[in-house]
């Protein structure tokens, strides 16, 4: 019921909306008779606008007094009514998923066609006439290409490449065939008689069924989202989708170029020149987003300085390369479609991580904002009386058309594909694969840009052209649900990012290209492989920052997810246990600790005692577990040591101050920028007080290091770096610019301490969830702008630095492995045995390193 | 296929061998003769160093080992049988194969499957990947990409999400749990091993 009320409020709404447009447009209308309002162009109706001001009516060019305020509805009309549509639409996919009885049931594409026709039978109530429909310029130009973008982007790669044969199958023959099939098939069915007396000739049908032979990517994707097919059968029926679009759109053009020959004209050469044509449009348009898939991965290399406009770059660029195409008349989905499952790998490696969520949200909600416009005014469309040429065979016989000569191509087509496929498609999943044969939106702007001088039936095919894509979207929508459950067909399984599965996948296509080397043939691996070398060894090269190709191995990158994932899952536990005792009960803890390590290692090396009495000292008064359980503590050890090396005695005053005192957010910088992210807007109240607390129960361990034993690491320092030199590398200078390198740094081979704390700082801009650094609470020095170039981080090369050893810079990311367990109190004894087989290792060629180690590690 | 059939009675016992790995003649044949062609000097047996001449399998990170598990323990050479049915693992599911009841496990069932890939880092043969093997396989695997460091750290973190028994190492059910949503067969088969 309460559905009810909010759709009457709604519907009661839109019509206010509606009528106050139609009453300026009925005004213009007075002006300007019969002019065609459209729907969402803001450039082709530059002209209204213009004309509109100078017949205006409402502002005299002669004033007597000075207004206050003037009406300017004419002054905003065309993006007034965008915006408004804009909304209105978007209300509609509001009142849609408002009810989820209702949207399990109809597929959501259904229901916006239908408000669709509700909105524009009060169009037409209002007007008399359909003033505002789909017009194809709009379409192709403004709504289209961000969806095939965002489709193209969020591809998954691997799987569409990996399937790229099956998919080019069915897209390029499959589509040939449905069109060519269905123009014959009408034609000989006119020619028998059973559509009555129709002015069309042979090559009308042909260009008739190749504008309908388009599966609609936008109809497809929003039917099968809500079906969750498993992802073979997803990426095929999605992928054809995508590419036979171009292939439809390159069909058409060839077909109507034969269409203004004319018949007597066609010869064989003119033929074989569309056949040329038609390879040439379909390639080149791929060919030309590959290129600008290149474009945009070689920019995004450089773009870090302005990353607020970062993923703007990748849009814009997408955008150009569908005009481009465009502008050569190659087939602009295709350009598009290629260039973002091109670019995606190496501009996600590239770009921050913000970025890439910027990106991903910023396409979603234009993919999904014009989608649902597409379809609402898929409905809006139906209500105009003017583009309904009834003839009842013709129409019958293109849905039966349709329908049955999908079904024999996609199991042909499958038919063929499963003699040399190592997982023959299922009988069900062609079903389904055929059943998913949506006609849209594309099918609909096609029709629409048909030529009524060499078409004289266009008003027919736009009609029958509607009717097909009802009958897909509405009809097949709604079934398709019931059917994929009573086919069983395979659903996707939701699996887990695992460490395991990462690595052993690793270790299959190894085997498995092993086991292909050995019987001495060339396999599906092997070209994997050699893209893989190819791509590693200049593909990488061209398209990837430095740091981002150091860290773009998928084992690593899982890894890290994993780990960013539990630092945010420890504070979550944290914050739910509220008073974040689990931070504070240490005692026991420590000594918890130290039994076990006692227990479990103090029989197998000496040297491991001799480290346990060395460090035994501090332990009773240092808060174990949480240093043991967080990385974080042993980074502001690091910040700490810094800061107070380079600043005299007054100045740690200063930072006790910081500290301690709860900090106002709004004290000492400006929350906004526009250039800049802050890299911490929403410090959670939360996440500060744990800082906080973090920090003070690392105050006393603190001490008690520096206290204990200064002189020693001072002077072991240098022999340190000594030892450390060759494999460390110096400091870059880019990575002094807090944005530099935002990638997870896990970098252990850095050399010195300032380089760490500066990884650490930018990590904490990249994992504000991990609660672990607000760099508000870095203590940080007045003069320094704040945030932007800390000191610690300025300093760079300073070797009298009590830097933290080289093995707890490796470690320090380290840490978050244990989080999992982490949970009651539980201390993981493989972390204590890593440490211990660590040290073991290096302790033999560093002994003196021994317990600054320890330090700062436990 | 005269020649078919002269090339098959060359091979003994090529009926149980056929049976064991389900292998077709036609596939049976053009293993013999990579076999030949890999056995050089005609001995009909191949030696580790045999397969150390395949170029490719030179570069591969794990190849090494993957060579290993064509040998059993102690031996030093493998014969057409035993390379045939090593083989056999990576011969894809066929599912219109009728399924016995009372027969054996085939070759390339899933779990088979999967203990060959066990195997491989099982190196000690102990049923238990320890830390120590996982973090030698993944040293070869990764390369030179991440520091020992790190290596170590993934190393546990792989121990841990497996590990169910705490015990420090993964066991073979531990493996086939962690991998049960993997689709083993689809991913340790060869095509054109059909």
């Amino acid at each position: 019921m309460a559905f009810l009320q909010q759709f009457a409020l709604l519907l009661a709404l839109l019509i206010v909306f509606s009528t106050s447009c139609k009453a300026a447009t009925l005004e213009v209308d007075s002006v300007e008779v019969g002019h065609n309002y459209s729907s969402k162009s803001s450039a082709t109706e530059k002209t209204s606008t213009s004309t509109n001001d100078s017949t205006d009516g409402h502002a005299p060019s002669v004033i007597s007094t000075l207004p206050i305020v003037t009406w300017k509805w004419h002054h905003v009309e065309t993006p007034y009514l965008v915006a408004l549509w804009i909304l209105t639409c978007w209300l509609c996919k509001l009142v849609c998923e408002l009810n989820h009885s209702v949207t399990s049931v109809f597929p959501e594409s259904g229901l916006l066609i239908m408000l669709g026709f509700i909105l524009g039978g009060i169009v037409w109530g209002a007007d008399k006439a359909q003033t505002f429909k789909l017009i194809p310029t709009n379409f192709f130009y403004y709504l289209l290409p961000q969806i095939i973008l965002d489709a193209s982007y969020c591809m998954p790669n691997k799987l569409f490449f990996s399937n790229l044969g099956a998919i080019l199958i069915h897209a390029i023959i499959g589509t040939c065939w449905n069109a060519g099939t269905v123009g014959i098939a009408l034609w000989a069915c006119y020619e028998g008689g059973a559509m009555g007396n129709l002015n069309i000739g042979p090559l009308q049908f042909l260009l008739f069924g190749a504008l309908i032979s388009a599966v609609d990517p936008v109809a497809v994707i929003a039917v099968f989202e809500e079906v969750h097919v498993n992802e073979v059968l997803y990426i095929l029926v999605f992928g054809e989708s995508l590419l036979n679009d171009g292939v439809t759109v390159v069909l058409y053009n060839v077909f109507d170029a034969f269409v203004s020959l004319g018949g007597p004209k066609i010869n064989a050469a003119e033929i074989i020149k569309g056949i040329v044509s038609f390879f040439v449009v379909a390639f080149g348009g791929s060919f030309l987003g590959v290129v600008f898939a290149i474009l945009i991965s070689m920019l995004t290399r450089i773009t870090k300085n302005v990353q607020v406009i970062e993923a703007g770059f990748i849009i814009v660029l997408g955008y150009l390369s569908y005009l481009t195409a465009e502008m050569l008349s190659l087939s602009a989905i295709l350009s598009i479609t290629f260039c973002g499952v091109c670019c995606q790998k190496y501009i996600n490696a590239n770009m921050d991580e913000k970025s890439v969520t910027t990106l991903r949200y910023t396409l979603k909600v234009m993919a999904n904002g014009s989608e649902t416009m597409i379809f609402v005014f898929l409905g809006v469309s139906a209500i105009d009386k003017n583009i309904w040429v009834w003839n009842t065979g013709f129409i019958l016989l293109t849905i039966f058309f349709v329908v049955i000569f999908r079904f024999i191509g996609v199991f042909f087509l499958n038919w063929i594909l499963n003699q040399s496929r190592l997982i023959p498609i299922d009988i069900t999943d062609q079903f389904v694969m055929a059943y998913g044969g949506l006609r849209g939106a594309v099918a609909y702007g096609l029709a629409a840009i048909l030529d009524e001088k060499k078409i004289p039936e266009k008003n027919l095919m736009l009609g029958t052209t509607l009717i097909v894509v009802y009958f897909t979207v509405i009809l097949q929508g709604i079934t398709m649900k019931p059917l994929v459950q009573w086919l069983k067909v395979k659903k996707a399984t939701h699996s887990d990012l695992t460490l395991n599965g990462k690595m052993n996948n690793r270790a299959f296509e190894h085997i498995l290209t092993a086991m292909e080397d050995i019987c001495g043939r060339m396999g599906d691996n092997w070209w994997t492989r050699h893209w893989n070398y190819f791509e590693d060894k200049y593909v990488c090269w061209l398209l990837l920052k430095s740091d981002a190709r150091k860290h773009k191995d998928p084992i690593f990158g899982a890894f890290h997810k994993l780990n960013l994932e539990d630092a945010t899952k420890y504070v979550t536990e944290g914050e739910r246990k509220g008073s974040l005792d689990f931070i504070r009960n240490y005692d026991s803890a420590s000594v918890d600790f130290k039994k076990k390590l006692a227990l479990e290692y103090g029989d197998i090396t000496p040297y491991i005692t001799a480290d346990m009495s060395e460090y035994d000292f501090g332990i009773d008064n240092v808060p174990v577990t949480s240093v043991m359980k967080n990385p974080i503590p042993s980074v502001s050890l690091d910040i700490h040591e810094q800061d107070r090396k380079s600043m005299p005695d007054d100045l740690s005053a200063h930072h006790l101050l910081a500290q301690h005192l709860y900090k106002s957010r709004r004290d000492n910088r400006p929350t906004y920028s526009r250039s800049h992210y802050n890299t911490s807007e929403n410090p959670d109240e939360m996440q500060e007080i744990f800082q906080r607390t973090m920090r003070s129960r690392l105050e006393p361990f603190k001490s008690a290091k520096m206290g204990v034993n200064p002189a020693k690491k001072l002077s072991k320092h240098p022999k340190k770096d000594s030892t450390h030199k060759p494999n460390g590398k110096p400091a870059d200078p880019h990575r002094t610019h807090p944005y530099g390198d935002e990638d997870f740094e896990f970098s252990a081979d850095s050399a010195s301490s300032s380089e760490i704390a500066g990884n650490f700082h930018r990590r904490s801009t990249n994992t504000p969830g991990a609660g672990v650094d607000n760099p508000a609470f870095i203590p940080e020095m007045d003069t320094s702008p704040p945030m932007r170039n800390p000191p610690w981080q300025t300093e760079t090369g300073n070797n009298t630095a009590v830097a933290p050893s080289q093995r707890a810079q490796g470690r320090l990311p380290w840490t978050p492995t244990n989080l999992r367990h982490l949970a009651p109190l539980r201390m993981s004894t493989r972390s204590t045995d890593s440490f211990v087989m660590a040290d073991a290792s290096l302790d033999e060629e560093a002994p003196e390193e021994k317990p600054g180690t320890h330090h700062t590690r436990l | 296929m005269g020649s078919t059939n002269s090339t098959l009675l060359k091979i003994p016992n090529v009926e149980v061998l056929m049976q064991e790995t389900g292998f077709s003649p036609a596939h049976i044949i053009r293993l013999h003769d990579r076999f030949k062609a890999l056995d050089k000097e005609g001995r009909g047996h191949l030696c580790p160093q045999d397969f150390g001449a395949i170029k490719e399998l030179a570069m591969n990170p794990i190849g090494d080992r993957i060579i290993g598990a064509f040998f059993s323990p102690g031996k030093e050479m493998v014969d057409f049988h035993t390379f045939v049915k090593i083989l056999a693992h990576f011969r894809p599911v066929d599912k219109d194969r009728p399924k016995e009841p009372n027969s054996p496990e085939l070759i390339n069932s899933r779990s088979n499957k999967l203990k060959f890939a066990f195997q491989l880092y099982d190196q000690d043969k102990d049923g238990k990947i320890s830390r120590d093997e996982l973090l030698k396989v993944l040293r070869a695997m990764l390369g030179m990409q991440v520091t020992e460091e790190q290596l170590e750290s993934i190393a546990d973190r792989t121990i841990q999400e497996a590990d169910l028994d705490r015990d420090d190492a993964i066991s073979f059910e531990e493996f086939r749990k962690s991998l049960e949503k993997v689709n083993i067969d689809h991913k340790m088969s060869i095509r054109f091993l059909r």
